[in-house]
């Protein structure tokens, strides 16, 4: 076993030992190999349950919404992200976390576990922003010429292979959500998607809905994502759903300079008006 | 016991001749736009052959008889059409079918679910009559996968349950196990005529023992009918068992067995229609009251329904065995690595306190 | 078989407003063709799909009874999409109607018994059914003596009003009528909790007598005690359940509490049943 499995399992049986949380949130070996599940332990022996590996592919941010005990989480670099969010948002308070912060050198591909998985590969934070203690040395965060080329390959297209390609982005989605509910961010008591006074969307594999569900709950995110790749580590068919959160990020970077998860004490652009915030689209 | 002898090479020549009287459909590989390959079954295009080395697929064959979304009835809301207001079956093509390449566990899934949609009060008519237009030819599984589990729940890499025709991958040729008439019709219809001889039986039954063992995981049922419902119900481990649950249908729509449906209206200028889309026990709204009450509103109520259904409901009201055949697809795909097999294990070896 | 997901064809033919607050309307649906009212033949107890084509459909406990001929009665309280469509059509509408759905009251083991139906709210439409097919000539005499207990919040809010003033005047049936609370002095009848006047005015239990309830279930959890207290047994409380629904047929799955599925194995279930069931209702 590792050294920062070891770690994490001692700090956590000891912040529980000392009652400083009732409960630690992590991940614990799956049933198949190369997977992992989120698991709580709510006692010391618990805690020897915990693993951490490169298949730690969750963004454990999302079940600590709303809840009312003294929470003790293992965050790497964008789940800490994803907690200064829900701090932000009033999700949680910060003094029920006791965050044990994990210093990240990327995830494995689902399908190709020797490669790293998308997001990772262009990831600026992988290191906590937030924490009350390292389970490790931080680690060196990564120097990107060009973090959004991706985004910029699909900008460059003209306006009907664009749209195509997100025809068939889209075409194999059969409406699980499990996207929406691995997001940290989806927190909504009623989605959109299951309003029904009035009904926004319909339900069936219509493809104008399910184009509808991807891009609204897109903007629903933006200037909040964090690119933890939750969403696409859950997909069942595969889909590049952060194709159209990644071209948000990116908006959000260049007409606001924000990055999402930084700053405990500023609200995201899309919370806020600034005078000064970008108007041209006012014509 | 009547086996037919096909040679790989006759094969696709077969198929094609089965065009004729039969709509296909079959496992075909398909890439994304990501490049990510994967196996689905769909209707085969006039060119396309249901591909027999295909691995499991990821949503399981339910939809040839099942479509996720399925048009019922539509009707005019324009008053000036006669008839306006009066809701109408849509026309749905049932003309003969042949599902090609479905594994012996989805067929005995359809079995199950033919159990909810025929009944002696009602007859579901959309999903009875695409089941009796469709031929089931089964490939069965020489080599299982890791998933697999199917000899736990009463089914098996090569069972014949739900199945018209049972194909059998012997290296150079299919050994076909006809097991029904429709099973010989379409044969009759490829032209597939050759019979096989004596030694094609003990054939079978070798691949089968070796596959049966192959079958790694075991699962225990059978204590499942010793304990009631409500001891089950309320026993202690469900709150573990749903921590990590994210409250998606990832499980219920890779399913074989899950039939859970909504319908809907919905309504384009003066005409509408209402249809049915796969729903699931897993969502939130699935039980919600229109007062606001939802007697399933916390996430370990649903979870607890949904292993609950499979493993015991189902089992006392029918009496024919657990409604999982062991395919293994929600292990496969479940994003939070909810596995059906420990928690079987869990509810089957539970002694409730006295 | 016919197929389960087509209503018959009814037109809306009176609309009437049942409580003061205007939450309830009554509706009275006339068969577009004869014949399939024959087919509906309902039992007091039932329920039915009503069905408006390009909105959806709601199910809903047929208030009249069998014994009233060329025409079924609901009401309807208004709280969703289809509810409020509904609320909003006019004399003359056609919509759909698919049933009869579900079990009913146990009228065959009820025959030659005492019956006390206990209700609140406007969970009172099949327990009308059920007195007037009680009360019809045909079958008076089936039946022992009849106690009803039913309350609301005021006697506003009381379902059928008219129907139970002339009920309560009637010898062959001892009407409890009561409201929670009132400012109305020339009120005549008795003001408190449904619970309480069970408590009461409910004839204590014996081995020919059997009580329905239906009721919000805030109603039912603290009448059930009531009616223990008095002596009745497990299998002789009957209860109507409601569930979210959709195919009302038993086929779409949400509706099940344990194995049982509300729309069609219930809605009326003994609470002997009930007791051997999950409590997710």
């Amino acid at each position: 076993m590792d050294s920062l499995t070891k770690k994490i399992r001692e700090i956590a049986s000891n912040i529980l030992k000392e009652g400083k949380v009732e409960m630690v949130i992590g991940f614990t070996q799956g049933t198949i190999p190369m997977t992992s599940k989120p698991y709580m332990a709510r006692t010391p022996e618990q805690t020897e349950n915990f693993i951490w590996d490169r298949h730690c592919t969750l963004n454990l941010a999302n079940y600590i919404t709303g809840r009312k005990e003294k929470i003790g989480i293992i965050a790497k670099g964008c789940d800490s992200r994803n907690i200064v969010n829900h701090i932000v948002e009033n999700k949680i308070s910060r003094d029920q976390l006791y965050i044990i912060g994990v210093p990240c050198t990327g995830m494995a591909d689902k399908h190709n576990p020797d490669e790293l998985r998308d997001n990772c590969a262009t990831c600026t934070h992988r290191n906590p922003v937030i924490f009350d203690i390292m389970a490790a040395e931080p680690v060196e965060e990564q120097k990107l010429d060009d973090p959004f080329a991706d985004v910029k390959a699909i900008e460059a297209m003209d306006k009907d292979a664009k749209w195509g390609h997100f025809q068939d982005l889209l075409s194999n989605c059969v409406r699980c959500y499990a996207c929406r509910n691995a997001c940290p961010l989806c927190y909504c008591p009623t989605c959109f998607v299951d309003e029904s006074a009035p009904q926004w969307v319909g339900k069936g594999q219509n493809k104008t809905d399910i184009q509808t569900f991807h891009f609204l709950r897109a903007f629903h995110c933006a200037g909040r994502c964090t690119d933890c790749g939750a969403c696409e580590a859950a997909c069942p068919m595969d889909i590049h759903v952060r194709a159209f959160t990644r071209k948000l990020n990116k908006d959000a970077l260049d007409l606001f300079g924000w990055e999402a998860g930084l700053d405990m004490t500023k609200r995201p652009p899309l919370d806020t008006f600034n005078p000064d915030d970008p108007n041209d689209f006012i014509k | 016991m009547k086996v037919i002898k096909i040679d790989k090479t006759e094969w696709t020549g077969g198929i094609d001749k089965s065009r004729a009287k039969y709509l296909l459909f079959g496992p075909v590989k398909d890439k994304d736009v990501q490049n990510n390959e994967r196996y689905i079954f769909k209707q085969l295009s006039a060119d396309q052959f249901p591909d027999m080395e295909a691995s499991d697929t990821v949503l399981s064959p339910k939809g040839t008889v099942f479509p996720q979304t399925e048009k019922m009835l539509q009707v005019s809301l324009d008053p000036s059409v006669p008839d306006h207001h009066i809701m109408k079956r849509v026309d749905t093509d049932y003309s003969p079918r042949a599902v090609i390449g479905i594994r012996p566990f989805d067929a005995k899934a359809l079995t199950l679910v033919n159990l909810n949609f025929d009944t002696k009060d009602y007859r579901d008519p959309y999903w009875c009559d695409a089941y009796q237009a469709t031929t089931f030819v089964g490939l069965a599984v020489n080599k299982p996968s890791q998933f697999d589990f199917s000899t736990s729940m009463g089914s098996s890499p090569f069972g014949e349950e739900g199945l018209d025709v049972l194909l059998v991958d012997n290296g150079s040729e299919f050994l076909a196990k006809v097991i029904t008439d429709k099973g010989q019709s379409f044969l009759d219809a490829a032209g597939f005529n050759k019979s096989a001889d004596e030694s094609s039986a003990q054939k079978i039954e070798e691949l089968k023992a070796a596959a049966e063992k192959a079958v790694a995981a075991k699962v225990g049922t059978d204590n499942l009918t010793k304990r009631t419902i409500l001891e089950l119900h309320e026993a202690p481990f469900w709150n573990d068992i749903a921590f990590a649950y994210i409250n998606c249908g990832t499980c219920t729509f890779v399913c074989p067995t899950c039939w859970c449906f909504d319908i809907q209206d919905e309504t384009k200028g003066k005409s509408s229609t209402r249809f049915r889309n796969w729903d699931s026990c897993m969502f939130p709204l699935f039980t919600l009251h229109g007062s606001g009450h939802n007697p399933r509103g916390e996430k370990v109520q649903r979870v607890r329904q949904r292993f609950m259904h499979k493993l015991k409901y189902f089992l006392d009201k029918y009496d024919k065995g657990t409604m999982c055949v062991g395919c293994g697809r929600c292990v496969q795909s479940c994003p939070v690595n909810i596995d059906i097999r420990e928690v079987c294990n869990i509810m089957n070896n539970y002694e409730p306190k006295k | 078989m016919e197929n389960p997901y087509m209503p018959y064809p009814v037109r809306i033919d009176d609309i009437e407003i049942a409580t003061e607050d205007k939450s309830l309307k009554t509706f009275k649906f006339v068969f577009l063709n004869k014949e399939d009212e024959e087919k509906f033949a309902h039992k007091a107890g039932q329920f039915a799909e009503l069905s408006i084509p390009g909105q959806g459909e709601i199910p809903i406990g047929i208030a009249s009874s069998p014994t009233e001929k060329g025409f079924v009665k609901f009401t309807v309280f208004k709280t969703g999409v289809v509810t409020s469509y509904l609320h909003n059509m006019k004399v003359g509408d056609i919509m759909g109607i698919r049933g009869p759905l579900g079990n009913w009251y146990p009228w065959d083991k009820l025959e030659g018994k005492n019956v006390v139906i206990i209700g609140g709210g406007f969970a009172f439409t099949t327990l009308r059914a059920s007195i007037v097919y009680m009360l019809d000539p045909a079958n008076r005499s089936k039946f022992g003596k009849i106690d009803v207990v039913y309350g609301a919040r005021s006697p506003g809010m009381l379902l059928y009003r008219d129907e139970l003033y002339e009920w309560e005047k009637r010898d062959d049936i001892n009407m409890h009528i009561t409201v929670d609370s009132t400012n109305d002095p020339s009120w005549k009848y008795n003001v408190g909790f449904v619970p309480t006047v069970v408590g009461q005015k409910a004839p204590k239990a014996d081995p020919d007598t059997f009580a329905i309830v239906c009721g919000p279930p805030i109603m039912i959890k603290f009448t059930q005690p009531a009616l223990e207290s008095l002596g009745y047994g497990q299998n002789q409380i009957i209860m109507s359940l409601e569930n979210r629904m959709k195919c009302g047929i038993g086929m779409c799955g949400r509706c099940n509490i344990g194995k049982e599925l509300v729309c069609k194995d219930g809605p009326v279930f003994t609470l002997e049943e009930l007791n051997k069931t999950p409590r997710e209702y």
